[in-house]
């Protein structure tokens, strides 16, 4: 389950709406001690991955440094993860600039006007987002390969918009469809061009949903791993998760030290941008109405 | 293609002015649905089908197969049912959904989220936080680690009191189902959260001074209430496992031998390291005839909910 599919969430769901009343008092302190186990068992695995990336001698067992470094880093971006990193960006930059767009458009129209097949339409968007890469990425490299559209950053990023489109015009239909109309009636009645009401009214009123979906399309592309492995296999295409596979996979002996880096220097991007979307989406945002957090 | 209706205006001044107006915004809506269509129907539909008529050929990666292929009929349909590989990827796949999707990342996610009702903030905000993160790595960092964790010598095998021996090669299942659930668990922890606030307090409360326990209120009064949303959390989680590939892929490649080879998994290898695309495409759609199958039951589970929601 990706992080993209779950819309309205942040940390701050985890709180009851109401606290259940303590007649057991004996039992709370346990539950917590029960719940910080549970919490630095989820941490372990994290901890020696920032610890691993700070140490020289990094090898698969948790430890503390015996000196704070960061060789690793300069080992793994000059072994290729800045490179791969900058193919990352570019996979990840234009399938979300087409994904939005797309999606925005079509939420628009499919949020204000009267269309037929609408609602067949809206049931088949919605049944795609279910439907696996696995199906689809055969089928689609013979059809790269018969339209010599592989080895290509470009094209390889237009199948991965296309992964995150489906999801995106249902996040953006519902978007606009909470925004209220009014705004674009009345700007219609005083003659304004179909252009005019998009850029001037509309996209203000709607931008933080752009930037969510924009930001789930993001993190989704970011992360892809079998799509660039099978229509790119371009060397210096390589994105970041291809390439830490391969460093995995390459040399005899496992650097892990180096490796630990090079996947803290992939994640931190994701991170930081779900942070800011978690804020955005649950830290409510009001205007024109109000949407739903 | 699409209608508007026409703001009244009196017989005597309708000219062709709106009549254009009207055409200019049946264009426009056209035009700004089109992109998504072509999208939708180039890289979905169009595969689909060709998936659904590929997997009944003989075309491969290289060779003469890969230029002149021909439909073969049901003849990829029974290599897979001679084959006991497929066979025992399928078996794989089930234990990874079951194990580590339901039995796993529910469990862990509804026990989390049960936890979290009764708990400091303090605590319920850090641990939330921790569990969220793993969730957010991207994949490929969540199986490098997880490879290092179970190493000979890495952290996993000193807690299980083995430190020499490789996990990922002696149990493999077991490993990648941890590894799984350790990323999932945040989603249905998520989920269950906002289910379990949906419970009215009143009935609990009732439940309390009928003299019910803990444990006898959770399963007769809580998990009935949120049935609808443990039914949709385990669709999504199945539907997500299911075809999960990254994770087991960078960790075992399959191996050790076939041991992770789950449907996904599989697929890659006989398509891609074998050569065999009609094949493979033939086992992607029997994965997505498994996943449609377990769709419909968890669907029918939740009939009585909707027809209730209906009445």
């Amino acid at each position: 389950m990706s992080a993209d599919q779950v819309v309205a969430t942040g940390p701050e769901i985890a709180a009851p709406a109401v606290v259940v009343p303590r007649q057991r008092s004996l039992a709370r302190p346990l539950l917590n001690v029960l719940m910080v186990i549970i919490g630095i068992a989820f941490l372990l695995p994290m901890l020696w991955l920032i610890l691993a990336s700070l140490n020289p001698q990094a090898d698969d067992t948790l430890s503390v440094p015996h000196a704070f470094s960061i060789l690793n880093y300069h080992l793994a971006i000059r072994a290729g993860a800045g490179a791969a990193i900058k193919n990352s960006l570019y996979l990840a930059g234009v399938s979300t600039i087409i994904a939005t767009a797309v999606s925005t458009m079509a939420g628009f129209m499919l949020a204000r006007r009267r269309i037929r097949f609408k609602g067949a339409f809206l049931v088949l968007v919605l049944f795609l987002t279910g439907l696996p890469v696995t199906l689809l990425l055969i089928p689609t490299y013979q059809i790269f390969v018969n339209l010599s559209w592989l080895n290509s950053k470009f094209y390889t990023s237009v199948v991965l918009a296309s992964m995150s489109v489906p999801f995106a015009i249902w996040l953006m239909k519902n978007f606009i469809g909470q925004v209220p109309g009014e705004f674009e009636e009345a700007a219609a009645i005083e003659g304004a061009s179909e252009l005019h009401i998009l850029f001037r009214i509309v996209i203000p009123l709607v931008i933080p949903g752009i930037l969510v979906s924009a930001i789930l399309t993001f993190i989704n592309s970011w992360g892809a791993f079998l799509i660039p492995l099978v229509l790119d296999a371009n060397p210096s295409d390589t994105p970041g998760a291809v390439g830490i596979y391969q460093f995995m996979s390459a040399n005899g002996q496992v650097q892990f030290g180096q490796l630990a880096a090079y996947s803290v220097l992939f994640s931190v991007p994701v991170i930081i941008l779900y942070l800011i979307s978690s804020r955005w989406l649950s830290g409510g945002f009001s205007f024109a109405g109000g949407v739903k957090g | 293609m699409t209608t508007l209706v026409e703001p009244p205006i009196s017989e005597d001044i309708i000219v062709t002015e709106p009549r254009l107006r009207a055409l200019a915004r049946h264009l426009v809506t056209t035009g700004w649905l089109l992109p998504s269509v072509v999208l939708l129907i180039g890289l979905f539909i169009v595969p689909t089908i060709y998936a659904i008529y590929l997997g009944f050929t003989n075309l491969e990666l290289l060779g003469q197969y890969a230029q002149s292929y021909s439909f073969t009929g049901a003849a990829n349909l029974s290599r897979m049912v001679h084959d006991p590989t497929f066979w025992y990827s399928v078996k794989l796949t089930l234990i990874f959904v079951i194990g580590s999707g339901i039995v796993a990342q529910t469990v862990l996610g509804l026990g989390l989220a049960l936890l979290g009702q009764r708990v400091n903030v303090v605590v319920r905000s850090s641990v939330g936080a921790i569990v969220i993160l793993a969730w957010v790595l991207p994949e490929i960092t969540v199986a490098f680690v997880w490879y290092s964790f179970s190493q000979a010598g890495g952290t996993l095998s000193h807690l299980f009191g083995t430190p020499n021996s490789d996990l990922l090669s002696t149990l493999p299942m077991l490993v990648v189902c941890m590894a799984n659930a350790w990323r999932g668990t945040a989603f249905s922890m998520l989920v269950l959260s906002a289910g379990l606030r949906n419970v009215p307090h009143e009935v609990d409360e009732a439940a309390q001074l009928e003299g019910a326990g803990y444990w006898r209120r959770l399963f007769t009064v809580t998990l009935p209430i949120i049935r609808p949303t443990l039914m949709i959390n385990l669709l999504l989680v199945t539907l997500g496992t299911i075809s999960d590939f990254t994770l087991i892929f960078a960790m075992t490649q399959g191996g050790p031998g076939n041991q992770t080879a789950i449907l996904p998994v599989y697929m890659y290898i006989e398509a891609f390291q074998f050569n065999q695309l009609g094949y493979g495409t033939a086992i992607a759609l029997t994965l997505v005839l498994i996943g449609a199958i377990l769709s419909i039951a968890y669907i029918r589970q939740l009939r009585p909910e909707l027809k209730d929601a209906a009445k």
